[in-house]
């Protein structure tokens, strides 16, 4: 995880506390994401009924800026508005004009242009989302689907949201983060969300070349040792180890990152009896899980991809929520 | 204000003469919360229904979502039966627009197409907005500029008439 300029506040909330973007977990309250929560398990039972739509944001049109590749959290994005009722228009990034030099502010101008109310943006650089978050009008809401390695909050939020229907309360419970910690900008929003949700006893787990300078700072503890720091966790969240890092020397080889690192059966006894495994995706078997932890009754990762459709849902409507609010606060206030 | 049990007693034998008049038998009881999901309860312990009673949340499916947001304290609905083909009896505690009945009626034709839907109110009251009546109400009161109808329960139930304070 890379140390980014503080990038909380008013920005992603309205004058009441409520959601206005969604660009990170920091800065947000427990109750908040409390509420994100609770508004997603009620979507969770949309995806069961004959028509799996509702109507909450028809007429608004939501568009999905990926600068950077993405399978699972797009599509997830994209399903999630329109079982929402939006009209969705996904922005191929390699075959628009900002591959022809257009700059992100003048790509997002047009495209506000065309009457957009949201935009879902991943982008490589970190603190891209707070950036256009600070510069779109007040009738457009920003979602971040990761930034850099900063944060990647709706990613963060399926996790809890995970851990909160197949587990007891946060403050009981260990929980492990394993693998490049120091590049994800995944764990960083899993640490987060986790602290803000009570949890006292989290684990990264890493060699040193891929553990965050700073991770003494975040109320975790650390550990090395992948057998010492599963053990007697409820939780293992994996990391997925990104190939590039080998290139940067960060690692010698997958091989040798599996033999010390790889979450495998054997190593799982470590942990209670019950514990859920993990994984934001996509995996990497044999590198750092084997295909049997992976695919085996502890693994969580397909239901993970379900609970990212209901969370999404929920922090889109509460976005549009939020400026309805807001722009009827100074008249009206606003009711529950 | 009627009090609520003797309220519930009349409400009682008005569901049942509905269904005797339409010969529905073994009709499936979904409440709209919050108040309609305490009426439909008891219902179904009239009825002593082998379906336990639905209940529905319209918090995704309001007119008045751009204008008023997300109701925070949303929860599931819960369809605990196939509706297709089946007799609804839709229970509310006080019916005053209607707009939350034309919400419902949404709601419900996601989960499929019933064979009928009765539309069972404790009370109306004068402030209809679009045009839906009950098959069956037991209380019908108007009241003036100001006031609604708040059911208080589970335990015990009670109706009573509010006047809004405006600040």
């Amino acid at each position: 995880m890379t140390r980014v300029k503080q990038l909380t506040g008013p920005l992603q909330l309205t004058n009441d506390g409520q959601l206005r973007h969604f660009l990170t977990i920091e800065g947000l309250s427990k109750t908040l994401l409390n509420n994100i929560l609770n508004t997603a398990e009620s979507f969770i039972i949309v995806g069961s009924k004959a028509v799996k739509n509702v109507p909450l944001l028809r007429g608004k049109t939501v568009v999905n800026l990926f600068f950077e590749n993405s399978t699972r959290t797009r599509s997830t994005f994209e399903l999630a508005a329109k079982r929402l009722s939006a009209d969705v228009l996904n922005i191929d990034i390699l075959t628009s004009s900002a591959s022809k030099g257009e700059s992100l502010l003048d790509t997002l101008r047009n495209l506000r242009a065309m009457q957009s109310d949201m935009f879902v943006i991943r982008h490589a650089d970190s603190g891209a989302a707070h950036f256009i978050a600070a510069e779109v009008t007040p009738d457009v809401a920003i979602i971040n689907a990761g930034d850099g390695h900063h944060s990647h909050p709706t990613q963060a939020m399926l996790d809890m949201l995970t851990i909160r229907r197949h587990k007891s309360n946060f403050d009981q419970l260990s929980v492990a983060i394993v693998g490049d910690i120091r590049h994800s900008r995944v764990a960083r929003s899993q640490v987060q969300a986790l602290k803000t949700l009570g949890c006292s006893d989290v684990r990264l787990i890493a060699p040193d070349t891929l553990m965050p300078p700073h991770a003494s700072t975040l109320g975790v503890t650390t550990y090395r040792d992948l057998d010492q720091g599963l053990e007697g966790v409820d939780v293992v969240m994996v990391l997925r180890l990104q190939t590039e890092r080998m290139a940067s020397a960060f690692l010698p080889s997958a091989n040798e990152y599996y033999n010390f690192y790889g979450l495998t059966r054997k190593r799982l006894q470590r942990a209670k009896a019950d514990v859920i495994i993990m994984h934001p995706g996509p995996i990497n078997r044999g590198v750092e899980i084997e295909s049997e932890v992976a695919d085996g009754k502890h693994s969580m990762i397909l239901n993970q991809v379900g609970y990212g459709i209901a969370i999404r849902m929920a922090v889109m409507s509460m976005v549009i929520s939020g400026q309805a609010c807001q722009s009827r606060e100074t008249n009206y206030g606003c009711v529950d | 204000m009627p009090n609520i049990y003797q309220l519930l007693s009349q409400f009682f034998t008005q569901v049942d003469a509905l269904l005797k008049e339409k010969a529905i038998k073994q009709p499936l009881i979904t409440g709209i919360r919050t108040g309609g999901v305490w009426i439909a309860e008891a219902l179904h312990q009239h009825l002593d229904s082998a379906h336990a009673p639905g209940s529905l949340d319209i918090s995704f499916y309001r007119d008045d979502f751009s204008r008023q947001g997300l109701n925070t304290t949303v929860l599931p609905s819960t369809l605990p039966f196939q509706v297709d083909g089946r007799h609804l009896l839709l229970i509310d505690d006080v019916l005053m627009t209607g707009r939350t009945i034309r919400a419902v009626l949404n709601e419900i034709f996601d989960y499929g197409r019933p064979a009928s839907v009765n539309l069972i109110a404790l009370c109306s009251i004068n402030s209809r907005e679009l045009p839906f009546q009950p098959d069956v109400c037991t209380l019908f009161i108007n009241l003036k500029q100001g006031q609604y109808i708040q059911l208080s329960g589970p335990q015990p139930l009670s109706l009573q008439v509010i006047n809004k304070v405006f600040s």
